[in-house]
């Protein structure tokens, strides 16, 4: 569902551009609003959440899905937690629908998608595995990476069961806005991927906003 | 169903075998060659799985790298189960369900008591309501897993199919009594299994459909296996598991 929010970028209390290949890690507060801007179009936000206060607490792609009992995510989704409780809610969205399936690209799984060769390609996995060593404040390893969201692409299921990566709804400074439910760890990796269509073969920059809870 | 078959078969009798019943939980560990057949004895069965290298446990079973390298969104006989290595765990080399879910996760707790209602281990005693995310945190313990280890499941003998609009439903008549599902491990692997129900069976009861479970040796991969050449992505799968079977930390093991 499509649905622009409200709120002005010139009231952001925070901007900051993630330039592909890199990540974003920070807590944004209970009630504060999160936009994530596809700032040049076709372009993969590999998401993962955490509830700051308990990070082995995390977005679990299963269980939301299995809440909404539908494959996409869009304004009303609801993000769960592995404990079932609500991480953030999508409250404003210009492009329809997101995927919560396909999972973030790594050079392990590069190289069966692709060839073997591909192996020393930088990968989304990669930016995760450095962002949690550069903040071992948040006590994240290997082990809390798991599936998250991509918000800005496009994984159709058919009825008979296939998957396909196919060319994105998105396009240039489209968003996907949230509202923190709780505090939480938010680890953004803007997609490197080279080999497919998820980025259009061409990596472009992100660009994050937040609002404080009482601007309107 | 009509497809090609490799040739080489399983023995006929198992190495071992056992029942569970329904609402149980179970974990192993599976050498590398060893096929593993689960039977659902009754209908309507639920296997909750998840799988993890045991001399590496942060290698595991990655739903969405299964998913999208063999470009589908149900398991069935041809498609590998990956590691988050690039690897593959085992090979779906027969099925006569035809459909199994790796994205709607487990039952827990609430959702079990919710639907079921609480049936406690003091008043019921072996009849108590048992839940897929408890079962996997129990297994899970005995090999020094825990919460942040807990994945996306694969469910075998449940059908979880989506619309164009992404809209979900469960489909109660999916397996039938007797339908199997062999698993051809390519590589040790730490098995975790509950019969737990599926989170989005409808039942009005507590399913408590039990399963067998044998095992077998696996014959050895020949050129043209089914799976292997299900896709090209699969052949670079058995590359990368091969590579790590002969020069990896496997004392004893032969490469396929």
């Amino acid at each position: 569902m499509i649905k622009q929010s409200g709120l002005s970028p010139d009231t952001a209390r925070y901007r900051q551009v993630i330039p592909a290949g890199e990540y974003w890690f920070d807590v944004v507060g209970q009630g504060q609003r999160f936009r994530i801007v596809d700032v040049e179009g076709n372009q993969a936000a590999d998401t993962l959440l955490f509830c700051a206060a308990d990070p082995a607490e995390r977005y679990s792609f299963v269980d939301t899905l299995r809440a909404q009992r539908n494959l996409y995510l869009s304004v009303g989704s609801t993000l769960l937690s592995t404990a079932g409780r609500a991480l953030a809610l999508i409250v404003a969205d210009t492009v329809g629908r997101h995927d919560t399936l396909g999972g973030a690209c790594a050079a392990e799984s590069n190289t069966v998608r692709y060839a073997l060769e591909k192996r020393t390609m930088h990968s989304c996995r990669d930016s995760w595995l450095l962002a949690v060593a550069e903040h071992e404040r948040f006590g994240l390893t290997k082990r809390d990476l798991t599936h998250n969201i991509n918000f800005f692409m496009n994984v159709p299921v058919t009825a008979d069961g296939s998957l396909t990566f196919a060319d994105g709804l998105s396009g240039p400074g489209q968003y996907v806005e949230l509202a923190a439910a709780m505090d939480v760890l938010v680890l953004i990796s803007n997609c490197p991927q080279l080999n497919n269509p998820c980025n259009a073969y061409n990596p472009t920059p992100l660009e994050i906003l937040i609002w404080d809870s009482d601007v309107s | 169903m009509d497809h090609p078959t490799s040739g080489a078969h399983a023995d006929a009798h198992p190495i071992y075998e056992t029942r569970l019943e329904g609402g149980k939980h179970w974990s192993l560990t599976v050498r590398g060659g060893t096929q593993m057949r689960l039977v659902d004895l009754e209908g309507g069965a639920n296997v909750g799985m998840l799988l993890f290298n045991p001399c590496n446990v942060l290698e595991r079973y990655n739903a969405p790298d299964t998913l999208k390298c063999q470009h589908t969104f149900k398991l069935t006989r041809g498609h590998c189960l990956y590691s988050d290595m690039g690897r593959i765990f085992c090979s779906i080399v027969e099925d006569t369900a035809g459909w199994h879910d790796t994205v709607c996760g487990n039952s827990n707790r609430a959702l079990v008591q919710q639907r079921w209602g609480l049936k406690s281990y003091q008043q019921c005693r072996n009849d108590w309501h048992q839940n897929g995310h408890d079962a996997f945190l129990v297994e899970g313990g005995k090999y020094g897993l825990g919460r942040r280890d807990l994945a996306a499941n694969v469910n075998w003998f449940s059908k979880v199919s989506a619309e164009e609009t992404g809209v979900l439903s469960f489909d109660p008549q999916a397996s039938r009594k007797g339908a199997f599902v062999d698993l051809r491990f390519e590589m040790d692997t730490l098995v975790l299994l509950h019969t737990c129900p599926h989170p989005l069976n409808p039942a009005a009861a507590y399913p408590k459909s039990p399963v067998a479970v044998e095992l077998r040796r696996a014959p050895a991969v020949q050129a043209d296996d089914f799976c292997l050449n299900a896709c090209a992505e699969n052949v670079r799968g058995f590359q990368n598991t091969a590579l790590y079977r002969q020069y990896g930390c496997h004392p004893g093991e032969i490469a396929p």
